[in-house]
């Protein structure tokens, strides 16, 4: 299921210069802020659910998850030279497989250790609201890499669509549709960090157990489509 | 023995037929599949190698569907078309990890990288390789595995005369060796040089099939016709129709220059200027006047 030599070309190329540093920008933009804030406020728990909730769960998480799961097909598919993975004995589930482990990793490693680190200087991860939103981030890492994933191999404007989906239907949409936020990644792993945390810091829309359904289907789902995409996709000249 | 049936294919891209009905078999030695821009090459080679569906028929390895069956890939190697490759790893990386794709060790990498005598450059990196050199790492990642099918789209594009040369006699050791080895072109010169035998595709159709010696004959035997305009359309008229090599000439009004039918493609070429130079008309404008099959013949053999 899991190819090392897959994973290893997927990571040198979302890793590579450019894109290493659009992955680290935000990561450094939440620690900054988490700096800048505590120094001016001092530790306060609702400071720290507003930063963590409101930027890196709302924005940050979903963008790194947009880039890691896009970039981890989409830039091959767009350029061709996915044909090399193709013109291989390997089954096409293992190649989407090995990319979303990869994406996850890359996800988490953006996402959830800068939440992580920025909830500790925030407010010392006071009601365990640090580990809370790392665990969202963690949860959420999963279920955007595997949606973003399949966007990439489905359009060729995935970064586009990604950044919508994440920016307009996350924030904006779900904030004024009720039920919009139920179909929200976001309010999911808000769901399992209510859980953490417990108390009535961190709230989600959604119960435990739906959360926990949804989140399981969507990227299962999504990672068998994928597949199936792939098993299919064609490559066609250069029109 | 390796054998590539194709059974009418067609592939339509909306309402554009990129190939029409094609029905050939592939057999061992080097096939030249010999097309101007267009024809629809790389869509026939991207059915070949399984990236591509055909709209309708079928293609098939020695009786195994081709399409949604990546098992066939243990037996064929693919040199792509596009430029594209994994740039910001070394030549040796890129070839390693293609071996490993297949299962295989950085030994038979290494054997593909002296094959193609990259082995100077193997370990820098790919964004850094001139066109031929690309080619060649290109050409070494579908030989680790040793395939009995080899796909190659416009292998020659961008190569020196001195890369063309090696390539080439890479390809007929293959090809002597009993491997099928395919091979895209728009150049007759190229295809005559390697291929024991050629495949004509015009305007997605399979126009003509044989030995170089055949497909010469077909693309110089046809008439060839051409619009011609001069300082003197009559005169001119008068002098060309007295040669053999002429069939037919019209004044066409409407474009005010002649239309005029050859028949002995050579012999007409050298005629046409000969002719007004004797006569002191001045040549304006000489084109082939259709783009049917003759005249992308014709062109191929100027090519
Ligand atoms: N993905 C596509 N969408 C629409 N039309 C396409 C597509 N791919 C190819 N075509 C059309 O199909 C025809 C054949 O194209 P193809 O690339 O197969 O030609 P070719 O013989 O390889 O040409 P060249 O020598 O330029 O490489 C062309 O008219 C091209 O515009
Ligand atoms: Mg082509």
């Amino acid at each position: 299921m899991y190819d090392p030599t897959v994973a290893r070309l997927t990571y040198r190329a979302l890793l590579g210069r450019r894109r290493a540093l659009i992955l680290g920008a935000l990561p450094l933009l939440l620690v900054v802020i988490a700096v800048a804030v505590r120094g001016l406020t001092g530790a306060d728990d609702q400071t720290a659910v507003n930063v963590l909730g409101g930027f890196a769960l709302a924005t940050m998480v979903p963008i790194i998850g947009v880039i890691a799961g896009t970039g981890a097909i989409g830039p091959e598919i767009d350029d061709g030279s996915v044909v090399y993975l193709l013109s291989k004995p390997v089954k096409r589930p293992t190649i989407i497989f090995t990319k979303l482990i990869v994406a996850i990793g890359v996800t988490m490693a953006f996402s959830a250790v800068p939440t992580l680190i920025a909830g500790l200087i925030l407010n010392g991860n006071g009601q365990q609201i640090a580990v809370a939103y790392t665990v969202a981030a963690l949860v959420a890492s999963i279920a955007y890499a595997a949606l973003f994933l399949l966007l990439g191999t489905v359009s060729r404007h995935a970064v586009v669509f990604g950044l919508v989906y994440a920016l307009v239907w996350e924030a904006l949409f779900g904030s004024l549709v009720a039920g919009a936020r139920t179909l929200s990644v976001q309010q999911w792993s808000l769901a399992v960090a209510h859980k953490v945390a417990g108390g009535d810091l961190v709230t989600s829309d959604v119960g435990l157990t739906t959360a926990t359904v949804l989140l399981v289907a969507v990227t299962v789902l999504a990672t068998w489509y994928a597949g199936q995409r792939l098993r299919s996709l064609t490559l066609a000249g250069e029109e | 023995m390796t054998t590539l049936s194709l059974d009418h294919v067609s592939r339509w891209f909306g309402n554009v037929v990129a190939v029409n009905d094609i029905t050939m078999t592939i057999g061992p030695g080097v096939t030249g599949l010999l097309g101007p821009n267009g024809a629809g090459k790389s869509t026939l080679i991207n059915m070949m190698g399984g990236f591509l569906a055909p709209s309708t028929g079928t293609v098939t390895l020695d009786g195994q569907p081709v399409w949604r069956n990546e098992e066939i890939y243990k037996h064929i190697g693919i040199v792509p078309e596009r430029e594209a490759m994994y740039d910001f790893l070394t030549g040796r990386e890129f070839v390693v990890a293609n071996a490993e794709l297949h299962g295989l060790d950085a030994r038979a990498a290494q054997r593909a990288l002296a094959t193609v005598e990259m082995e100077y450059a193997q370990d820098r990196k790919i964004a850094t390789y001139s066109k031929g050199m690309r080619q060649r790492v290109k050409m070494a990642s579908a030989l680790v595995h040793d395939p009995s099918l080899l796909l190659l789209d416009e292998p020659f594009n961008g190569m020196d005369p001195r890369q063309r040369m090696q390539l080439m006699e890479l390809l007929r050791r293959m090809g002597d060796e009993g491997r099928t080895v395919l091979f895209s072109s728009h150049i007759l010169e190229e295809v005559e040089q390697l291929a024991w035998h050629i495949e004509v595709i015009v305007a997605g159709r399979h126009a003509a099939s044989g030995d170089f010696r055949r497909i010469r004959r077909l693309m110089t035997d046809r008439p060839h016709r051409y619009l011609v305009r001069s300082s003197d359309d009559r005169a001119l008229a008068a002098a060309l129709i007295a040669d053999p090599s002429t069939s037919g000439i019209e004044v066409d009004h409407a474009e005010g220059a002649l239309r005029v039918q050859a028949v002995d493609f050579a012999r007409f070429t050298a005629l046409l200027p000969r002719v007004a130079k004797a006569h002191g008309i001045r040549l304006l404008t000489v084109s082939p006047s259709d783009e049917s099959l003759e005249s992308v013949f014709s062109y191929l053999v100027a090519a």
